[in-house]
Parts: structure tokens; sequence; C-alpha cells
């Protein structure tokens, strides 16, 4: 019979004179690939345990270990390609849901691949972001409808106040929701440390905020979920914001389940839970069966934290996922926060991931449209996410509506991550999707926090790039402002969703 | 002792009345003609206060409460105590679906019949043990998904004890129930068992707390035999994976 043992995705080729046998390789790997050979004294690997993390290759001194694809080939077959043989092999042996980590690796179009900015020459001059200012900033939350002068006494009342209860933002960026459980603490820290620095906001997830994380709650958005793990009224009136969590780009409509053996003494803590018993977060807020129950829960949380904070609705984005947003606003929510297809995860079911949901470029184009139809746009902001790769997607998602976005894996990544998806089994040789004190004593977390400020600082410089190129001087010039956007090798009906003109068109 | 009329008062202002005067130091707040008015003591964690209500409260009584007692002369409606830290909720009446959801400690009282869902995903944390004591009848899905703590149905009124699927997803805590054991359909996560004699001193302070409130008979309650529902396994869906 088919055994999965034998079944690799890499091959590791170590040149052996090269290697000086210091057995680093066989120390740090989590997998336990490498190995001494007591026999010969010689190094070796276990190709099939091999995730393909690239960990050891970044460590090995001499350079000896290049992790490749593995070669070996099925019969080539565009239906039965070699990863749903695989799958199938493994379920014969489980009878197992298969689990993935991050966002979905299928290659849907990538309408960010399919959208070109424009730049303005000649009929408007175009700004030099180096000399000029040029504006970033971001306001998250509900915005009022006019301010009446009449009303208004300026002794005692300020703008301030006014725009009191709003998240202000140095960068349209913040960190997406990834909880201490999903991520180590040390990873936490250094992505609560740069939000703190960059002026922007950092998110719990559903995993509670951990004692040594309360001197960055301040620049918090926490999160409430199905199973209300860590939801107490201390944890909403330290927070900056809050979120309700009904679903997420990688797993739209699943609940989820922390295995007991991940539930260790701190995680315990955070998450208000026994130790080693299972965290079950059910499918739906069973609080929340419609609209009108989520305004419920939403108008719960304002009175616990006196209507001063933000309350937020994070969904996956999904079919219908404009007219949700218009009951969300309705419902008296200050911001969405929509995740699309490519959102990422420390677990799910791979169908899940790779088959339910749409992207998040479709999904921001159709909300802004549909909200804005209703004439309630400025009653909400937009906080996208799902798979941002760069400043220039990030511009492109903002211009189509969103007001902010929410980055994760591209964080993760310049944290280390190797975007190997092998989240879920808690072995992250990089320190980052695990528990292991061995493991996450990798990640420091003060050069973490330098790393993702050096991320959102290359990316701020070129937003402003792009945004004075296009002769606009602040963010919120571009917001929605689609006709500084084409389309390239996109369908009538594709052009007609994004609310794009076909690259050619002229104003 | 302070008195608020609620007539006819939109639950933001009342709410607003009520946590001004907790906020004041009063360790007493009595509101007469309450009528709909929804998450009366949000997330209050006023340790030593006592809110009395007269009337119905509307839906979501004592949602992220963390501390302050509440006691209810009247009906309750949906969402009593919902993700409730501590404190007290006394109800001398009945309540509405899911009351009780996600409470992680605390005490609920409720005097007559309770909905639909009641006690879902109930957790307990180190010492915080959240306990619901009902005097008549719960609807279906009782303690789905609970984690945690006890949920004691009395049925002193008669009626169906609980209704179908009680238990379903259970993976923690204990519901007692008087009497035989119903005839519905339970969660496939739960076994039933007769009582030891620990498990009745478990039980029976809360049941004398219950006595006192309600003025009933302790030994009336007692009459009667009690059985508890406790889930097969900490660990419900641990083996549906593949790594």
């Amino acid at each position: 019979m088919a055994k999965s043992k034998n079944i690799s995705d890499f091959v590791i080729e170590r040149d052996q004179n090269r290697c000086i046998k210091c057995h680093a390789c066989v120390r740090v790997c989590a997998n336990d690939v490498h190995f001494k050979d007591d026999a010969t004294s010689e190094v070796a690997s276990d190709d099939s345990k091999c995730v393909g993390c690239h960990f050891c290759e970044d460590l090995c001194p001499t350079g000896a270990l290049v992790i490749r694809k593995n070669p070996s080939e099925t019969r080539e077959n565009a239906h039965w390609k070699k990863e749903y043989i695989y799958r199938i092999v493994r379920q014969a042996e489980t009878g197992g849901i298969v689990l993935t980590g991050m966002g979905c690796d299928r290659p849907y179009k990538n309408y960010f691949d399919h959208i070109l900015l424009n730049a303005a020459q000649v009929t408007n001059p175009s700004i030099d972001p180096l000399r000029e200012p040029m504006e970033l900033k971001t306001f998250i939350g509900r915005k009022i409808d006019a301010v009446n002068l009449d009303d208004l006494n300026w002794k005692t009342t300020s703008i301030d106040e006014i725009m009191s209860g709003l998240l202000e933002l140095e960068v349209p960026i913040m960190f997406s929701a990834m909880s201490f459980g999903s991520i180590s603490l040390n990873a936490c820290k250094a992505i609560a440390e740069a939000a703190k620095l960059c002026g922007t906001y950092w998110n719990t997830g559903e995993g509670g905020l951990h004692q040594s994380l309360y001197p960055y709650a301040d620049r918090a958005i926490v999160q409430i979920a199905s199973g209300r793990f860590g939801v107490s009224s201390e944890y909403l009136s330290r927070a900056a914001a809050v979120e309700i969590k009904i679903g997420q780009g990688a797993k739209p409509g699943i609940g989820g389940h922390l295995p007991g053996e991940k539930v260790s003494q701190e995680i315990s803590l955070t998450r208000m839970i026994p130790q080693g018993s299972d965290a079950i977060s059910p499918a739906p807020h069973h609080d929340i069966y419609s609209i009108e129950d989520l305004r419920q829960l939403i108008f719960a949380i304002k009175e616990t934290v006196d209507y001063k904070k933000p309350v937020g609705v994070k969904i996956a984005a999904v079919h219908n996922v404009a007219p949700i947003a218009s009951g969300i606003v309705r419902a008296g929510a200050d911001f969405i926060t929509i995740d699309g297809v490519r959102g990422g995860t420390g677990a799910a079911p791979v169908v899940i991931r790779d088959n339910v949901g749409i992207p998040i470029e479709i999904a921001i184009a159709v909300v802004d449209q549909r909200l804005r139809d209703e004439g309630i746009r400025n009653q909400i902001s937009i906080v996208a996410a799902g798979g941002f790769r760069t400043s220039s997607d990030i511009i492109k998602a903002i211009t189509l509506g969103a007001d902010a976005v929410y980055i994760g894996t591209s964080a993760l990544i310049a944290l280390g991550c190797h975007v190997c998806q092998k989240c879920y089994t808690g072995k992250c040789n990089w320190g980052i999707a695990t528990q292991d004190p061995y493991l996450t004593r990798r990640l420091n977390p003060e050069i973490g926090t330098k790393r993702l400020c050096n991320l959102l600082r290359a990316w701020s410089l070129e937003m402003k790039e792009m945004l004075g190129g296009m002769g606009i001087n602040a963010i919120e010039s571009l917001r929605g402002n689609r006709e500084q956007l084409r389309g390239i090798d996109l369908s009538e009906i594709e052009l007609k969703i994004l609310g794009i003109k076909h690259a050619g068109e002229s104003w | 002792m302070v008195e608020i009329d609620a007539g006819g008062m939109y639950y933001r202002l009342l709410n607003e009345k009520i946590k001004a005067l907790a906020r004041s130091g009063c360790k007493e707040i009595t509101v007469r003609n309450v009528c709909g008015q929804r998450y009366i003591g949000a997330g209050f964690d006023f340790k030593d206060l006592r809110i009395n209500l007269y009337g119905t409260p509307g839906n979501d009584l004592g949602v992220f409460i963390n501390g302050t007692e509440i006691l209810v002369n009247g009906n309750v409606q949906d969402g009593t105590g919902n993700t409730m830290n501590s404190g007290r909720i006394v109800v001398y009446g009945d309540a509405g679906d899911i009351t009780g959801h996600s409470m992680r400690g605390g005490e609920i009282f409720i005097k007559g019949n309770v909905g639909y869902r009641t006690g879902i995903h109930m957790k307990e944390y180190k010492d915080m043990r959240p306990v619901m004591v009902i005097g008549g009848t719960a609807g279906e899905f009782l303690g789905e998904y609970m984690a945690g703590g006890m949920i004691i149905i009395l049925g002193l009124n008669g009626g169906n004890l609980i209704g179908n699927y009680a238990g379903t997803g259970m993976h923690g805590g204990t519901i007692y129930i008087r009497g035989k054991t119903p005839d519905v359909i339970f969660g496939k996560e739960i076994k039933i068992f007769d009582l030891e004699e620990k498990d009745y001193k478990t039980i029976m302070p809360y049941l004398e707390r219950f006595a006192n409130y309600f003025d009933c008979s302790l030994e009336k309650i007692y009459e009667t035999k009690f059985r508890k529902i406790v889930p097969v396994t900490h660990r419900p869906y641990g083996k549906i994976y593949s790594y």
C-alpha cells in the first residue's frame, strides 16, 4: 500500500565538502530533519520531515545546505495534481481533516496584478514627497455627518473632542489579528511595540490580552470572538478599540478548536480557560443570529466602554459582502474589517482556506460602492485585509475605497517567516508560530520591532512617492478615487465590479 | 438607597443614571417601572453594589458584569448575564434564551423557567466557577459547548424538565437535573450518572441560597433525587484533524 512516509515535498542537498559537521542543523531543526549518523559520524537528513522553512539553510555557517523542491513527480496530469494525490493518501491513513496555515495559495486571479496606477503628466504637476509635506494620516471610526458651527462653543468644544472616539493612524496600515497562541509572545511583543512606535494599532486576535502586553493596550484593538476567550470588562476598558470577529478570510463561516495540548499555562491565563482543555470557538456567536443581534452586541460593548471607543466588526469577504456591510453600518459599527480569500491563519482546513470567500480587491470595490450608493459611507471606516504584499497593493486597496489595511503575513515575513504554511504544527523554527521556549527565544522582540518599523517606514516612503506621482498630497484624497486606477487584461464584468476603466480609456 | 423611575426612559439615559449613581458610591439602587431597557449593568465592576429592578429589563441584562448584584422582580429577556465574570443575578420570574451565555464566573438564580441555549459555552477558570440555578424548566440546547461551571435545573413547577440536545458539544462542567432522566435527545458528548454524596455537598450551598431567595422549602427540593450530566471527554474534537 502507498505510505505517506515516503512523500516529501522537499529534498535537502548537503554539500559534504562544505559541511564541517558542526551539527548546528541537527540542534536547531524543530522537525528533527537532520541527524548524526552514529555509524559513520556523518550528518544526514530525513527529507520527508522537511517543511521547507529554510531555517537550517539560513543558519548553516558554511552554506552547505540547499533546500529544493522534490523533483520526483507523478505522471503529469493537469487534474490529478501531486498535492491532491498525496492529500488523499494522508487522509486514507488518518481519516482526518487536512490542516494548513497562512493564506490561500491557489492561483486565483490576483486583481492587484491587473490594476495600474495613474501619474500626473503636464496637465497637473506631480509632487515631490522629499520636499513637500505628504499626509498619510488616517482616522478610523464613524465620521459625523456635519459640524453645526452655530452649536459649537469654541471655548469648550474643540475639533479634538468631535474627533474623539476615532483611532488616529500615522500610516494607513495596522497589524492584523494574530493571537498569543497562534504566534509566540515574543512575536506579539514585537508587533505591539512596533504599532506603538509607528503610531498605528495592533490586534490581539481572539486570544485575550497577556499581562506583559498591557503597556501596549492603548494601541490595541481587542477582539471578541464566538468563544469569548479572555473577554472581560477589564479587557474592553484597556483597549483602544474593540473588534467583534464574525469571520476570517482563511476560514469563513467555520469555528476553531485550539487543541488542549497547546493550551499551556500562559495561554490558559490570557484566554481564561483551564490548562490542557480544548478551546472551542463555535462557528457563529450564539448571541448573534442576525443584524439586529449584532447591533445588540455592538451596543452592549459601547455601553461598557461608555461610548468612548470605536467598535468594529470583522467579516470574511463572501459573495453577499456588500449588503452584509450595509447591515453592519446600520447595526452601529464604527469600522468594518473585511478579510479576503487570501487572508492568513494559524490553522484552517485546507479545503476551506482554498475554496471559500472572494478576493479582497473585489470586496472593497463592491462594499465601498454599495455604502456610497446608500449614502452611509461616512458612517463607517473600511479596513481591508487579506494578503497585502507590497505598498502598491495597499495604495490600490485604498484607491478602491478602503480607509486602511491590516497586514498579517507580511509582518510575519518581516519577522523571519518563510511562508512554509506549517503554523498549525506549533514547530515554527523561526520562533513565530510556536510556544516552545527553545524556539521562541530565536525571535528577539527588539530586533523584530525594528524590522517591522523599517517595513512600515519603507512602505510609507513608497506610498508617498506613488501619491506624489499622481499629484496628490494626502491619502484622504486618494480614498475611493478610482479614476486613478485602470484595469489591464480584465473583462467588462470585472471592470464593472471593480468600478474602474480599462487601460487606455481617458477620464 | 436611591430610586429611579425608569418609566418611558430611553435605555441609554437610564444606564447613564445608574452608572453615575454607582460611581458616586451608591451601594443600593432601586429602579422601578423597568420596561425593556437593555444592557442594564453592562460591564459593572462595582463589587458591593446592589441594583433592585422592578418590571421587565431588556436583553443583555448584566452583560460583561464583574461584581454587583442585580435582583429582578419580574421576568428577564434574552442574554441575561452574557459573558459575565463575577457578581450575582437573581430573577423572581422567567428568563429568555441564552441566559448565562459564555459566563465565566458569578451566580445566576432564576425562580421560573429559562429559554433555549441556556448556559451555552459556560466555562470555568482557576478559582472562578459560574453557577446557574433554575427553579423551573429549560429549553433545548441546554449547556451547549459547556466548558465548565454548573447548571442546576430543579423543575419545581412541573413541565418538561429540559428540551432536546442538552449538552451538545459539552466538554467541561456539570449539569444537575432533579428527577428522572427525561425522555429527550441528548448531545453525543455526554453521560448521565446518579449523584454521589460529594455531589450533593457541592450543590447544597446553592440550593440553600435558592430556597432562601425564593422562599421555597429545601426539604421539598431534596424529596426528589438528582442526576448529573457530565461530558465524556475534555477533548471532544481532538481526533478530527490530520497533521
